[in-house]
């Protein structure tokens, strides 16, 4: 009896594997497709691939394992095309630097002292006869003082400095080897185009992976693009605009020596220069912990003036010109003569206009014989749209390409001199 | 009170004088103080900008969470320039103002500031924008196909816009005789056309809806209707 019950245990058991197995493959072969569309996915993406498949399915394991060689096999594929490149820009690098004569990325600059000093300058000819004689600074060749329009100062000591301006580097050997000690090498400009040309590699490294160089050269952007700002903002901005206007006399000594100072409305300026001093430091408020609250008046203040410009320059600038300059002659003449290329130009221009407006504004359902003329109508601004954007999508691809085209110049131009269309190397 | 009621006084004061400083000729010269104020705030905006990176770096420098390193970066870069900039180091002499040292030039390719430009941050943005090609090349590859009259529009217009303004147009097309009844045929004069015409046509309908709606948006900010930034503390 109990020989018969572990025979028939047996059979079941049999019967069971044998059931697993024949559902096992075509699960195991969709796993494994499943897999194999993951493992693409991650190549095309250039992540590190980690391939998940369920537990226990061999057909998923010999996919994984197909797909992760195919893998490493692209990826020493693209490390060697990298490796052979990187070569290629090595070998070319040394043969511009010491082979070739001219070598590569020099900046030239030509120096020359120029000396300033302080002159009382004669009004002009012609000037209204209460116009008095102006203090300057002019150089000491000026034709002014060569011609006695303008007559030195001795009390006042005069100011020598080097004005520097670049040179192209043919000019600059020539003039060298005639003996023109004024022209130099620039060591800091040509530093700067080996700069500029670590920065540009850096960037374009991205191309290939999110690497350690890109990020460094990301952070530096990151640094010098807000302190860039933020210097524009204080000396165009905050100096003129505010500290002017605070303390007029000290910034004119100091920094805006030709800033006009009117005294009559030196208190008005004054008092309605405190308001956004107080403003600003509500608004740096927001850096502490405790105040940040206040930094939503001059928050406001920003919100409130920004809406009130961008209503009337909007309502102005955009809806009332667009709509004006849409307004054409649909049946456009020259001369009494009809422009037939115009006119339906005009036509095209109107009905466009009007259809895309009717997309963007008169959503009601397409149902009923207005309603269908409404839908037909909105379709062909929905063409209209669509040729603009890929009008718009067509000029972007260009403007990108022309900036690409002028990084590839800088490289094989400026830094390598591989390139010289304008024959100054 | 003053964290509600005062901030959209203020956002309605403010937006309402620039709006009847247009309307009114009297009342111009409010508009005018109102924006110099305004360009003022923007100015101390940068500064808070500037402030913010120096408080983010700062922490993830002192507490070494990953990827400080790349953070001592921006703020050495971020120092330096400011250096630059701020104190007008090395700043060229004014030619009309040479006993004026403040009256400097420091935008000049010859100043620290200006070399920092020059060589620093131009290179790197205009390859951070010419990079664009390549993804905006792959992405325009990768999606777009020609399944349906729209999709077709778009394409179409985008290689035409594409091949007219290149060589490609004369050498494509160029076969066609400029003063023949088919020169509208010729891409070169395609791609003027349906700048001229279609896209301006689209152009000018999202032109004049993007006004009405920033229109609707600056009422809905000057009438306190719209409050949604009151609530960031």
């Amino acid at each position: 009896m109990s020989a018969l019950k572990f025979q028939h245990q047996a059979q079941r058991t049999r019967n069971a594997e044998e059931e697993r197995a024949r559902r096992g493959s075509p699960v195991d072969s969709q796993a494994e497709s499943r897999v194999e569309s993951r493992v693409e996915s991650h190549v095309e993406s250039h992540a590190e691939s980690r391939i998940g498949s369920p537990a226990g399915s061999r057909g998923a394991s010999r996919g994984q394992m197909r797909l992760s060689t195919r893998h490493t096999r692209m990826r020493r594929a693209r490390t060697t095309v990298w490796l052979i490149l990187f070569l290629a820009g090595g070998i070319g690098l040394a043969y511009n630097a010491l082979v070739r004569p001219n070598g590569m990325a020099q900046v030239y600059v030509e120096r020359g002292e120029k000396v300033y000093v302080e002159a009382v300058v004669a009004p002009p000819l012609g000037a209204p006869s209460g116009e008095k004689a102006a203090t300057k600074w002019l150089p000491s060749d000026d034709a002014a003082l060569i011609d006695g329009r303008a007559v030195a100062n001795s009390a006042q000591p005069s100011i020598k400095f080097t004005e520097t301006r670049g040179i192209a580097p043919r000019i600059a050997r020539e003039r060298r080897t005639a003996g023109d000690t004024n022209v130099t090498l620039s060591i800091v400009d040509t530093l700067g185009v080996w700069i500029a040309a670590f920065f540009t590699l850096a960037i374009f490294s991205f191309l290939w992976r999110d690497n350690p160089v890109y990020k460094f050269a990301e952070s530096v952007l990151v640094g010098v693009s807000a302190a860039y700002w933020m210097t524009l903002g204080y000396w165009s901005t905050l100096v003129p605009n505010l500290f002017a206007k605070l303390a007029p006399e000290a910034i004119k000594s100091w920094s805006m020596p030709a800033m006009i100072i009117d005294p009559s409305e030196q208190t008005t300026q004054f008092i309605l220069a405190l308001v956004p001093l107080i403003l600003g430091f509500m608004l740096l408020m927001r850096l502490s912990p405790k105040g940040g609250w206040i930094s939503v008046w001059p928050l406001a203040f920003i919100i409130g003036t920004t809406a009130g410009l961008k209503f009337v320059a909007f309502i102005e600038g955009d809806l009332m010109a667009q709509a004006s300059n849409t307004i054409a002659p649909l049946v456009a003449l020259k001369e009494g003569q009809l422009q037939v290329g115009d006119s339906i130009g005009n036509v095209v221009l109107l009905f466009g206009v009007l259809s895309v407006l009717t997309y963007f504004f008169f959503s009601i359902e397409h149902k009923g014989r207005l309603g269908t003329m409404v839908g037909k109508v909105s379709r062909v601004g929905i063409w209209y749209l669509m040729i603009t954007f890929g009008a718009a999508f067509g000029l972007t691809v260009m403007g990108r390409i022309t900036l690409l085209s002028q990084r590839l110049e800088f490289l094989f131009g400026d830094w390598l001199w591989i390139i010289d269309p304008a024959n100054i190397r | 009170m003053l964290k509600r009621t005062v901030p959209l006084f203020i956002t309605g004061i403010a937006g309402a004088i620039l709006i009847v400083a247009y309307f009114s000729p009297a009342t111009t010269n409010w508009g005018e103080v109102v924006t110099d104020w305004m360009n003022t705030l923007a100015a101390v905006a940068f500064i808070l900008g500037g402030g913010n990176l120096l408080f983010v770096n700062l922490e993830k420098i002192s507490s070494k969470r990953p990827g400080w390193a790349y953070a001592l970066v921006t703020l050495l870069a971020f120092v330096l320039t400011l250096a630059f900039g701020v104190l007008k180091i090395g700043a060229v002499p004014n030619a009309q103002f040479p006993a004026t040292p403040w009256a400097g030039d420091y935008e000049s390719v010859r100043a620290p500031f200006g070399w920092v430009y020059e060589y620093v941050l131009s290179p790197l943005t205009a390859t951070m924008f010419a990079m664009l090609a390549f993804y905006v090349a792959s992405a325009a590859f990768r999606a777009f196909r020609a399944k349906n009259i729209e999709a077709i529009l778009l394409l179409g217009t985008a290689f035409v816009i594409l091949l007219g303004r290149t060589a490609a147009a004369a050498i494509l097309t160029g076969w066609i005789p400029v003063d023949g009844p088919f020169a509208f045929l010729r891409l070169d004069t395609l791609a003027v056309n349906i700048m001229q015409y279609v896209s301006t046509a689209g152009t000018r309908a999202i032109m004049m809806g993007i006004a009405l709606g920033i229109a609707a948006t600056s009422l809905r900010l000057i009438l306190g209707i719209d409050r949604s930034y009151l609530v960031s503390d």
